[in-house]
């Protein structure tokens, strides 16, 4: 049925390199690498937010920045490291990994694929573009009605958030269609689900969980530019709505959020643990399914954020039993990690390293987790410092870690090039160092009763002390991420080559060279069962050799298309117009935009 | 509609086509946005401070108003639109059999009832307007309007797509090897109806 076929380059012949073959990929690859890069750009952004106001609390009564600012500040530091840190680099290791994975040459969609980075890379770019005039997002990254309502929040500020995490949904959602049907549909030959990396599993869920999440809160948000941009009272009261709507919607999403964050870390460790211990994971199936008992708990657990709201003892104690329970199928995965590494030949290279901190910290993050899952503990607890440093030892502790780990552990994949153990070293105990000390003392803090989201403190209250060991320990924390960009500049500039599989891993991706070549596989595999690799090597009775480089006449590929691009760029305008009111021509503007990109997507040759 | 030539597309672990499961995983993604939509109209449901009212006479500067559906109106539209998820199946039928004729009288007669739904609508929408209802009086004008528009807007979505199809079959390039095409469409189609079902007598029965 094709009308153009364009053929893989043979591999003497360099890859198109340049702005417009990038602008133009649908390469999962290069997809991947794009968000990995936007995705760390962002990261680093969220991380100089955080040293800011770090810098601001050090010490009591401090004038480093404004009320105002600091509102600024910490609203687009947890909006920042959720939706344009954690979301998008897990999704780099969706793009880039699953493919290889489950042996496969690109994603189910590579335009839609396209299309999502660059609806994210727009939504992301909205989000932050209130900086320029000084009214980025202020009511917190949970935006509670109704301070975001127009009466308390008239400033353009809020419309940025709302618009800007729409667009990001748009992205978010199409992405999730596409791994979804991925996982299910391009499988190589012989790969059951229960026989796919266990890094597949955990994306697998976690595409289930956007899927259902994210059209809550896309609801969620629609109501409230509508009631910004139109004056209906969906969260006011005074018209008979009701704020603590806005609260159910935002963590009916949220919650789930929080395992879409965490999930694809655990996917990770599970691949880093056993290649490092020389063990295949402990309890595979337990495993596959305490990821999806905890995914599904999650969707019944959102009310354990609101006990505040005062909700009635009834619903409290449902809540509170439910989210308690999340904690048995999260120890169980804990248990199998440890069981893992039990009596394993431990190799302590950087990924191995970053993932047994990733089991330390989570563990803790864990432990307070369970403590606010009681009410009356929760009541204590609830806006102060104790909840910062729970969701940090989950989401820092958790995600980051387990990203870094992802990110040593395949950064010779994705680049071909070989990463300084040393200083991987360097990076790892500077970061559990500075971590603990940036977040530990808020557990005592928060006791103590220092509240969340105020932007200074009195002397009297003697919070001064660990206020400071924190901002110490966020500077080592960031001076962590410079010896990591050291690293990653001194290799790339040193071209160390990496084999196709430095560390004997056990999935398909190590099969291969490294960079891969565009088509993955030069023959579709075929698997015999888990941990693909090892077991091809038990049949073959060694190492199986390096593979070559190879010519990949003859394999179809997509053809490059720039009409996901014009595509996302019609449905930001669609929504940009939004921002301070209705503007109807910028709107219909984008909406046209959009009909043109979708229309030449449909109707072009895919390849 | 895509020219379809992806090789990736062909072997499917499944058998299913992946377009196919596509539509489906969103599909279900789609229920989750109209069961936020709908149970926000669910929950403020009978809590407005003043009129206009669904089921039951209102005042309106001392003088007393009708109830503000017509049912009669909207079941008409009702019908019709479950019968344009019949008639797409019989077009589909007529696409898979090659039978062109079938394929694109019955495609029409989808588009018809579509676009007849749209225009009641529409014309419900300007009566509302016309008595006094209009998107900000009070909390039911706001969560009516935004609940039956949203569905409203993906029905007309769903009636661009059929008419895309449409023109490629007038041209003769919808031939049974590429029925999924317009099979695709018909899901949506019939999910666009299903969603119906639901909100019709969460809005219109219900008192």
């Amino acid at each position: 049925m094709a009308t153009t076929v364009r053929e893989a380059p043979p591999s003497h012949e360099p890859e198109p390199t340049g702005l417009w073959s990038w602008i133009t990929t649908v390469d999962h690859k290069r997809i991947g690498i794009l968000y990995g890069a936007t995705a760390f750009f962002f990261f680093l952004l969220g991380g100089l937010e955080a040293l800011i106001i770090r810098l601001q609390l050090a010490k009591p009564e401090n004038t480093l920045v404004s009320a105002e600012t600091y509102n600024q500040l910490f609203t687009m530091h947890g909006t920042t490291m959720i939706f344009l840190g954690v979301m998008p680099l897990s999704a780099m290791f969706f793009n880039y990994m699953i493919p290889l994975q489950i042996g496969a040459r690109d994603v189910a969609f590579p335009r839609l694929n396209a299309f999502s980075y660059w609806v994210f890379l727009l939504g992301g770019l909205i989000l932050n573009s209130g900086w320029l005039i000084h009214a980025a997002p202020n009511g917190g990254w949970f935006g509670y009605a109704n301070l975001t309502s127009k009466q308390f929040s008239p400033g353009l500020n809020i419309d940025f958030w709302t618009v800007g995490l729409q667009v990001l949904g748009v992205a978010s959602l199409a992405a999730a269609v596409n791994f979804f049907v991925t996982i299910i549909n391009l499988r190589a030959k012989g790969m059951k689900m229960m026989y796919m990396p266990m890094f597949v599993w955990m994306s697998f869920i976690t595409q289930m969980l956007l899927l259902l999440a994210f059209p809550v809160i896309t609801v969620a948000l629609i109501l409230l530019m509508i009631d910004r941009t139109f004056g209906t009272h969906f969260y006011v009261p005074s018209g008979g709505g009701d704020p603590i709507l806005w609260q159910h919607l935002f963590w009916i999403f949220g919650h789930p959020e929080v395992y879409i964050l965490i999930l694809p870390a655990f996917g990770i460790i599970s691949e880093v643990l056993p290649v490092f211990s020389r063990k295949p994971l402990f309890g595979y199936a337990a495993m596959v399914f305490s990821g999806a008992f905890i995914a599904f708990l999650g969707f019944g657990v959102w009310s354990h954020h609101m006990f505040s709201t005062g909700m009635g003892p009834f619903a409290d104690a449902f809540f509170s039993m439910a989210t308690m329970l999340i904690a048995v199928p999260t120890g169980v995965k804990i248990f199998n990690w440890i069981g893992t590494i039990w009596g394993g030949q431990l190799q302590f290279k950087t990924p191995m390293l970053f993932a047994l901190g990733f089991i330390a910290m989570f563990i803790m993050g864990g432990l307070s987790g369970v403590m606010h899952a009681s009410p009356p503990a929760d009541l204590q607890q609830t806006d102060t410092y104790f909840i910062v440093a729970h969701f940090h030892y989950v989401l820092f502790g958790g995600s980051i870690f387990g990203l870094t780990a992802g990110a040593y552990y395949w950064w010779p994949k994705m680049s071909g090039t070989m990463l300084d153990e040393k200083l991987g070293k360097v990076h790892f105990w500077l970061m559990l160092i500075g971590f603990n000390l940036t977040f530990f003392p808020m557990h005592f803090l928060g006791l103590n009763g220092m509240p969340r989201r105020v932007y200074t403190y009195a002397a009297e209250n003697n919070f001064g002390f660990w206020n400071l060991i924190e901002t110490v320990g966020s500077l080592i924390l960031g001076l962590s991420f410079v010896v990591f960009l050291v690293n990653i500049w001194r290799t790339i500039k040193s071209k160390t080559p990496a084999p196709a599989d430095p560390w004997n891993g056990a999935t398909l991706e190590w099969s291969i060279p490294s960079p891969p070549q565009e088509f993955n596989f030069a023959e579709e595999p075929v698997v015999h069962g888990r941990d693909a690799l090892w077991e091809a090597e038990r049949l073959a009775g060694g190492r199986v050799p390096e593979p070559q480089r190879v010519s990949g006449k003859g394999i179809h590929m997509p053809n490059p298309s720039y009409w996901p691009a014009v595509a996302a760029l019609g449905v930001a305008t669609t929504l940009v117009g939004f921002i301070g009111g209705l503007h109807l021509p910028v709107s219909l503007t984008g909406v046209v935009i959009l009909f043109l990109g979708v229309y030449r997507w449909a109707f072009e040759p895919a390849g | 509609m895509a020219e379809h030539a992806h090789a990736l597309e062909h072997h499917t672990a499944t058998g299913i086509d992946s377009r196919k499961l596509a539509i489906w995983t969103f599909i279900g993604s789609e229920c989750l946005f109209f069961a936020s939509l709908i149970g926000t109209y669910l929950v403020y449901k009978g809590r407005d401070v003043i009129g206009p009212k669904p089921h039951a006479e209102w005042l309106l500067n001392g003088k007393v108003q009708e109830q503000m559906l017509e049912i009669p109106l909207v079941t008409f539209g009702t019908a019709l639109l479950l019968f344009s998820s019949l008639f797409v199946v019989m077009a589909l039928n007529g696409a898979q059999r090659g039978n062109r004729r079938q394929l694109i009288t019955w495609l029409v007669a989808t588009i018809c009832c579509g676009v007849f739904f749209v225009g009641m609508q529409v014309f419900e929408f300007t009566h509302f307007y016309h008595r006094g209802m209009g998107y900000t009086t009070n909390l039911f004008s706001s969560t009516f309007y935004t609940l039956t528009g949203f569905h409203g807007t993906h029905v007309t979505i769903g009636l661009i797509w059929l008419t895309s199809v449409l023109v490629v079959a007038l041209r003769g390039k919808l031939p049974p090897e590429k029925a999924l095409n317009l099979e695709i469409a018909a899901l949506y189609w019939h999910f666009v109806d299903v969603v119906w079902i639901v909100i019709f007598p969460v809005v219109y029965l219900i008192r």
